[in-house]
């Protein structure tokens, strides 16, 4: 069995992520101890060579440099997998469940006439994966019959595999000659305008081992920079409720639940949230939960490891002020 | 040219509705639950309508894919404000048995194909509350040769011919400009979905559903990934409640070991 995996890799650093490492995890588990990984890296022009934080033991690294992969454009990607997958066959192609996977997974597994499996939390066989549907409420193991097995990966239920700066080892095979074929057309269909992406020196929330997180309780932007503080103090990420984000109080990257992140810390204190069943499913793998919030009654509390019953506003300086 | 836009609507278990999985393993038990209007597909229907206010489109079209029930989902569709609207009608059976997102896509491929010319926009919820999957619109996407755009948090039409669409990323927004035709998935910051008045609900029942069966279509809908087991997730042992944040930070720091 040969797995290839489409590597998310941050284009500033070519750095492959950490969910993509988790995504080789999961490859590895499903095609076993006889089958074979390889990755997919498309990168900035001349980049290849930059790559970082490469998997070990790869059978191979395909590499693909031209300047529209500053930016993961599903068009523009799509097209390349096919071509790779009709000469080398693999039997299972997975990505990240990032939004790089999935805005792009779904576009090669429909031109390969493939059903995704989407979002996998564990790998029961080479066909046979563990799913969340219902926002996490249920899980269905599902076997899946086409002959390539497609899915995007949940970063939180693997581990990442061991990964290196040291290219050496790893048999490289630049595919750029393969664009040609595509990409012009591909780059009508669609092109980069502009982002707004947020800058932090705090560590990326999806990969945290701490995360502080905050709900509508904060009343508004301002408070909710409270925690901010509280972040600070112990190397943590900052959550927020989809409440909290559509309130406005904070950015829409930091939202965690069912339609946002899906985060598994080894800590993560809630603040000010009640714990809605679509945030909940963002979090509830956390390893340790603590939840502040003045209402006994709210539903975060059932999940809770540890409550604390109290008005935030008096809570969190002192919890800041003792750390 | 009437200029039309192609917008899905799911039904779904009620957002609210705690579901129950059942006890033989079987999927989850959809006997006496609440059915809506998968959140994603309003938001989508309601890009479509506010498109015809601001006349960017002439007609707005919904469709849906389901047993008899489905038709209600696109009664609701027709109230809020959708012109007319096509039911394709799937065998009547458990409802858990519903068409995989690759065979849901292949279907909407077949009405792009119908209602063209004039239709140069589907728009989709990004993903469905019920299988989370999170793939329909980009299957229809590719299955089309289209453009595509996910997780839209801002929709600007440029002339006849380009959409910017600010999407909804790990990192931030970032928009791209996307040729016509496309396929749009929606996130939930893209707009306020409206409430059907008593007078639309009423003017909708005049509203035609053209019903077409899925055979007639020829889409073969029978499922790739077939589901074995379906059980409830690990549940969470309950914890206890401090009485001071110096109590909490001492089960973090002694018992837990955390901080």
């Amino acid at each position: 069995l040969r797995a290839l995996v489409l590597a998310d890799v941050e284009p500033g650093t070519a750095r492959l992520t950490s969910a993509s490492l988790s995504a080789v995890t999961a490859a590895r588990q499903a095609i076993g101890a006889d089958g074979t990984v390889a990755v997919l890296a498309c990168v900035p022009a001349k980049a290849g060579s930059e790559l970082k934080n490469v998997p070990k033991n790869l059978s191979k690294c395909f590499v693909a440099e031209h300047a529209l992969f500053s930016h993961a454009i599903p068009e523009h990607r799509a097209p390349l997998v096919v071509q790779l997958q009709e000469t080398h066959k693999f039997s299972h192609v997975f990505s990240p469940a990032s939004t790089f996977g999935k805005a792009l997974m779904p576009r090669v597994a429909a031109l390969l006439d493939v059903s995704q499996v989407s979002d996998i939390v564990k790998v029961e066989s080479a066909s046979c994966f563990v799913r969340p549907i219902y926002a996490g409420n249920a899980l269905a193991t599902v076997e899946a019959s086409d002959a390539v097995k497609v899915c995007t990966v949940r970063a939180t239920a693997f581990e990442p595999a061991t990964a290196s700066d040291d290219l050496s080892g790893v048999q490289v095979e630049n595919t750029s000659h393969l664009l040609e074929s595509f990409l012009g057309n591909a780059a009508a269909l669609s092109t980069f305008e502009s982002e707004d992406k947020v800058q932090s020196a705090r560590p990326e929330l999806g990969s945290a081992k701490v995360v502080v997180s905050g709900g509508r309780g904060f009343k508004n932007g301002e408070n909710f920079k409270m925690l901010e503080g509280l972040a600070d103090k112990l190397g943590a990420a900052v959550g927020a409720t989809r409440a909290a984000v559509d309130a406005g109080y904070c950015s829409n990257d930091m939202q965690v639940g069912q339609t946002g992140k899906i985060i598994a810390p080894e800590l993560y204190i809630g603040v000010g949230l009640s714990g809605a069943i679509q945030h909940l499913a963002g979090m509830k793998d956390s390893k340790y939960i603590v939840a502040i919030n003045k209402d006994p009654e709210a539903p975060i509390f059932q999940v809770a490891d540890y409550g604390l019953v109290g008005d935030l506003f008096e809570v969190l300086p002192e919890l800041e002020s003792k750390l | 040219m009437v200029r039309k836009v192609l917008v899905g609507v799911k039904r779904v278990v009620d957002y609210l509705t705690k579901i129950r999985v059942q006890a033989d393993g079987s999927g989850v038990d959809l006997k006496n639950v609440k059915w809506s209007m998968n959140p994603f597909c309003e938001i989508a229907l309601e890009e479509a309508i506010q498109m015809k206010e601001k006349k960017l489109v002439d007609e707005v079209v919904a469709a849906s894919i389901g047993n008899k029930s489905a038709a209600e989902t696109l009664r609701s569709a027709l109230a809020l404000g959708a012109d007319r609207a096509i039911h394709v009608v799937t065998p009547d059976g458990d409802a858990s048995a519903s068409p995989e997102p690759l065979a849901v896509a292949k279907i909407l491929r077949k009405l792009v194909e119908k209602e063209k010319p004039g239709l140069e926009l589907v728009l989709l919820g990004k993903q469905a509350i019920d299988d989370d999957s999170n793939q329909t619109a980009q299957m229809l996407s590719a299955l089309l040769g289209w453009s595509q755009a996910t997780f839209a948090s801002t929709v600007k039409m440029e002339g006849n011919t380009h959409a910017l669409v600010a999407q909804e990323v790990d990192g931030g927004l970032e928009t791209v400009k996307i040729s016509l035709p496309c396929v749009i998935s929606v996130d939930l910051r893209l707009n306020s979905p409206r409430y059907a008045t008593l007078p639309n609900i009423m003017k909708a029942k005049k509203k035609p559903i053209e019903s077409i069966s899925v055979e007639s279509l020829g889409v073969d809908i029978s499922p790739r990934n077939r589901v074995v087991h379906v059980a409830s997730p690990p549940q969470r042992k309950s914890g206890i409640m401090v009485e001071s944040v110096d109590q909490l930070l001492d089960k973090l720091r002694n018992e837990a070991k955390v901080i």
